[in-house]
């Protein structure tokens, strides 16, 4: 049976129950219970390797799951309804295609197809996936393109521009695709100290124009604590403090939180 | 020793070969390129049981001359003319030769470039046609060019099934008028004028595309 778009409108956007992912012996993620409201802004910190980035790849369908279920809009994600008892196996492609949609990110690295001019590259998902006409798609791209600052470099190859300018292309190509649920994953880690700023005002307007349900993994605290609803913070796996961004950097409980962000500042 | 007469009487000979020669090259090169890449992708990217099957001949072509290829495909099938089935079998054969490369071309296409279509729910065959193909294809322009030249200068193996390309062409001149001095070396000197400007070409590619 092809899998069906059915919205829950009552349930969260995403909702990890008890997800475990392993890589070999490794335990990244163990038993994460995990909720994002829709519209919220969640931002993930911690040391690394402790699993944060593991959260939005397995959003991305980059990695799957070792055990547990991950659901987006109440929908099942990582798994899929089979048979006449609806018991749930390991999603297929096709059951991936339709969800993942929902489901833009940012990397680290850009990413950019660099082969293809910024237009290109904005306008590619929304003609190809979407069915976008390409006059529509690319007037949509330039429009995307102004408000990431970037509208006189339509035609430049992303090769040429500074990594802050790509990081940005990159931001408005995964916009193009009108994503539900953003994922920014140390969208600045790769960033010259000068350059991190224009990304991280970019990314300030789009938290404040717009109702997007952002997943963030930076070690920019002071973004983290513009932009959040809620932080959250990991170590090895586990999810060991979490609340609202200015009380959990301000007064943080936890003594691994503490150490944690007393490295980072 | 050099009979400058005798040579000058060869060159008509030999040129003619160079033709058959460049004949041969251009379209059985074709045939590597396009039936390379599609060997390489239904390696990559077909189904198993297409995919061993594809692999096993492949190394079977690979790991076998291309002397002997010719000789079986001359017994077997009597049906093609001498220049269409030299075509095919010296296509096929460096085909099995460009898969490889072609494979190596995609294996370097970084996995950002993979995850950034997935983020983009991109088709699996757009993947393929917008964003792999068109970066591994450019990382392999230089070796396909080497392999260009490198099937060029094989092409006098096609004399052993009767296609008179240029060094057939040169022997039958030298053996007529007691000339293989000269019609060989008229011959070896075609190839060189060939291939050392194509040489050079690959390489002025090659460096264009470092940047």
């Amino acid at each position: 049976m092809p899998t069906e778009d059915r919205k829950d409108p009552a349930a969260p956007a995403v909702r990890f129950e008890r997800v475990t992912k392993r890589f070999g012996d490794h335990t990244v993620l163990d038993g994460l219970d995990l909720e994002v409201g829709r519209g919220e802004r969640v931002t993930l910190i911690g040391p690394s390797g402790s699993g944060k980035t593991t959260i939005l790849r397995l959003l991305m369908t980059l990695e799957r799951v070792t055990d547990g279920l991950v659901l987006v809009d109440g929908q099942p994600y990582s798994h899929m309804p089979r048979g006449a008892g609806g018991k749930l196996v390991p999603a297929d492609e096709r059951h991936l295609a339709v969800l993942r949609r929902r489901i833009g990110m940012v990397f680290q690295q850009f990413n950019l197809f660099p082969h293809m001019s910024v237009l290109e590259n904005v306008v590619e998902a929304p003609v190809h996936v979407l069915g976008e006409g390409r006059e529509e798609a690319r007037r949509r791209a330039r429009d995307l393109l102004d408000l990431v600052g970037l509208g006189d470099k339509a035609e430049a190859r992303p090769t040429r521009l500074s990594g802050g300018q790509q990081q940005r292309v990159a931001i408005a190509r995964a916009l193009a695709m009108r994503p539900e649920i953003l994922l920014l994953d140390e969208v600045t880690s790769a960033l010259d100290p000068e350059l991190v700023a224009e990304v991280l005002d970019v990314l300030r307007d789009i938290a404040r124009n717009t109702d997007i349900t952002l997943l963030c993994v930076t070690h920019e605290m002071g973004f983290a604590r513009d932009v959040s609803d809620r932080i959250l913070m990991f170590d090895r796996g586990r999810i060991v403090e979490s609340g609202p961004a200015g009380e959990l950097l301000e007064s943080p409980t936890h003594a691994r939180t503490r150490a944690f962000l007393g490295s980072v500042r | 020793m050099w009979d400058g007469e005798a040579a000058r009487a060869a060159l008509p000979a030999v040129l003619e070969g160079f033709g058959v020669t460049v004949l041969a090259t251009v379209p059985a090169f074709a045939v590597a390129v396009v039936l390379g890449l599609v060997l390489a992708l239904v390696q990559r990217a077909g189904p198993r049981w297409l995919a061993l099957p594809v692999r096993a001949a492949a190394t079977f072509v690979r790991s076998t001359p291309l002397l002997v290829q010719l000789f079986a495909a001359w017994v077997l099938v009597p049906a093609l003319d001498a220049p269409v089935l030299g075509v095919l079998v010296l296509g096929v054969h460096y085909a099995t030769y460009l898969s490889e490369v072609y494979r190596t071309g995609i294996d370097a296409v970084p996995r950002g470039q993979w995850e950034a279509c997935t983020a983009l729910s991109l088709p699996r065959r757009r993947v393929w046609r917008a964003v792999v193909l068109p970066q591994a294809v450019r990382n392999v322009l230089p070796p396909l060019g080497n392999y260009a030249v490198s099937m060029f200068k094989e092409t006098p193996l096609l004399s052993v099934i009767t296609v008179h390309e240029m060094v057939h062409e040169a022997n039958t001149f030298g053996s007529t008028h007691f000339a293989y001095l000269e019609s060989f070396t008229l011959a070896a000197a075609v190839f060189l004028l060939a291939s050392w400007p194509t040489s050079v070409l690959v390489r002025r590619l090659e460096e264009r595309l470092a940047h």
